[in-house]
């Protein structure tokens, strides 16, 4: 990384993706999600970088990773508003934004101490109520996690 | 069509899975005994005690020459002993047709109907859901009023944590009903079933005590204010006493109104409306016996 006329600039990728507009706070609950730390490929992470938009933004610049959306998707439940270029040969070929997919498998705790899902061993599974502010709807409990309150497992 | 089919929560059946219940268990209180369930086994399996509950299950089966195993609490299971709900269920499910449970875990029932292939009858799982109730709540409305639609209901007390308030809202809200709701501000009816029956385009008025409305009413349903609810003591000694239903109260009222209740009650109805014949509560937990009857007989395909 070096700085060029007060802007910072992380070094380009040829193939890959770059994962953009991520909240600072959240930069390792998506590196968790992705399962990022079990790639072997070239990483470049960014955080606390100025963003008008959210404050402050976290970037992941990934080489020669490609994600599909069920996959990529997971990450909507704390970046909701993450964007994805998609780069071959320098150039980005592709922009996507993430979508909160209509159930949520396994990535979320409900915030329901009392529920069954908590106190067994069970893969959780939530109903996605809103998109926009994220609210899950337990599929066990009934009771709804909301935004402020979702637990990365 | 209810063959085999658990019953965890009362979103599970439709409208008119309802109504069939509800005919079934009519024709149950007028032929109570029969032998039906002559070779069929029945695990109740309460994780916590709730005796009434129980011995309505039981009841039920028992009068459709059934058998019972099960427990009464989990002091008397291996769940002392450290024992995951998975296991209990998956072993109990070899000995029995059908399996009926209390848990204190919300969404207990939801799981272990997920885990077997003999069906699942949630009798309570925590502050969730306890879908039975909600039907011999039906049943009893429909057997006073003749009919479950265009009714007026009046739920009064706990509408916050009141999972038997919630439960029939949801089921009464399919057949045009106009709800009042009387509540402490501690305790008003959460906004997400408001909004529920805002989207249907159902009216609902809310108030902090008794009024005119009372007279409007088909249907008093009241439920017991719990000080622990409360997180002002004295806001609970100030409104505990608006919530009592009285003998007197019930003068203009409408001549078919009846109070509901889903009991155990303290003392929110006054002993003096026991006598009066708008006092429905105990008749309507013998309904739960003709109820039950009814939605074990349709899940195991006797009826």
């Amino acid at each position: 990384m070096l700085q060029k006329d007060n802007k910072l600039e992380v070094s380009a990728i040829e193939n890959g993706t770059v994962i953009d507009h991520i909240p600072a706070n959240v930069l390792f609950k998506v590196i968790s999600i992705l399962n990022l730390d079990k790639i072997d490929k070239q990483i470049t992470f960014g955080t606390n970088l100025m963003s008008k938009k959210l404050g402050k933004k976290a970037i992941i610049k990934l080489s020669d990773t490609f994600f599909i959306d069920k996959e990529i998707n997971k990450i909507a439940l704390v970046a909701p508003q993450a964007k994805l270029n998609i780069i071959r040969n320098f150039n980005v070929v592709e922009k996507k934004i993430v979508e909160v997919p209509e159930e949520i498998i396994g990535i979320a705790k409900c915030m329901n101490p009392k529920c069954i899902s908590n106190n067994e061993k069970i893969v959780t599974r939530f109903r996605v109520l809103s998109q926009k502010e994220v609210k899950l709807k337990c599929h066990y409990c009934e009771k709804i996690t909301d935004q402020e309150h979702i637990e990365i497992i | 069509m209810m063959k085999n089919k658990s019953l965890v929560s009362i979103t599970d059946y439709t409208k008119e899975e309802y109504l069939r219940i509800l005919a079934l268990a009519d024709e149950y209180e007028n032929q109570p005994n029969t032998s039906l369930m002559k070779d069929k086994v029945v695990a109740t399996l309460f994780f916590e005690p709730s005796t009434r509950t129980r011995l309505s299950f039981e009841s039920a089966v028992l009068k459709l020459g059934g058998k019972v195993i099960g427990f009464s609490d989990s002091n008397s299971s291996s769940v002392t002993k450290g024992e995951t709900l998975y296991d209990t269920i998956k072993i109990v499910s070899n000995y029995c047709d059908l399996i009926v449970m209390r848990h204190p875990l919300e969404g207990a029932a939801r799981f272990a109907s997920e885990i077997t292939s003999v069906p699942v009858i949630n009798a309570g799982d925590g502050a969730n859901q306890h879908p039975t109730q909600t039907l011999l709540d039906l049943y009893s409305i429909s057997k006073t009023q003749g009919t479950l639609n265009n009714l007026t209901i009046l739920m009064v007390g706990d509408l916050k944590y009141g999972r038997t308030v919630h439960s029939l809202l949801m089921a009464m809200s399919q057949f045009q009903t106009t709800f009042h709701f009387i509540s402490p501000d501690e305790l008003k009816m959460p906004e997400e079933y408001k909004y529920y029956l805002h989207s249907l385009g159902l009216k609902y008025t809310e108030q902090k005590d008794f009024s005119t409305n009372v007279n409007e009413a088909d249907i008093i349903y009241m439920t017991r204010v719990q000080k622990e609810r409360f997180s002002d003591p004295i806001e609970y000694e100030r409104t505990k006493n608006a919530y009592i239903l009285k003998n007197k109260m019930l003068d203009g009222t409408k001549d078919t109104m009846k109070v509901l209740h889903p009991l155990p009650r303290v003392n929110e109805i006054d002993q003096d409306v026991d006598a009066n014949p708008k006092a429905y509560y105990f008749t309507q937990a013998l309904n739960g016996v003709y109820v039950r009857q009814a939605i074990i007989a349709s899940i195991l395909g006797l009826s």
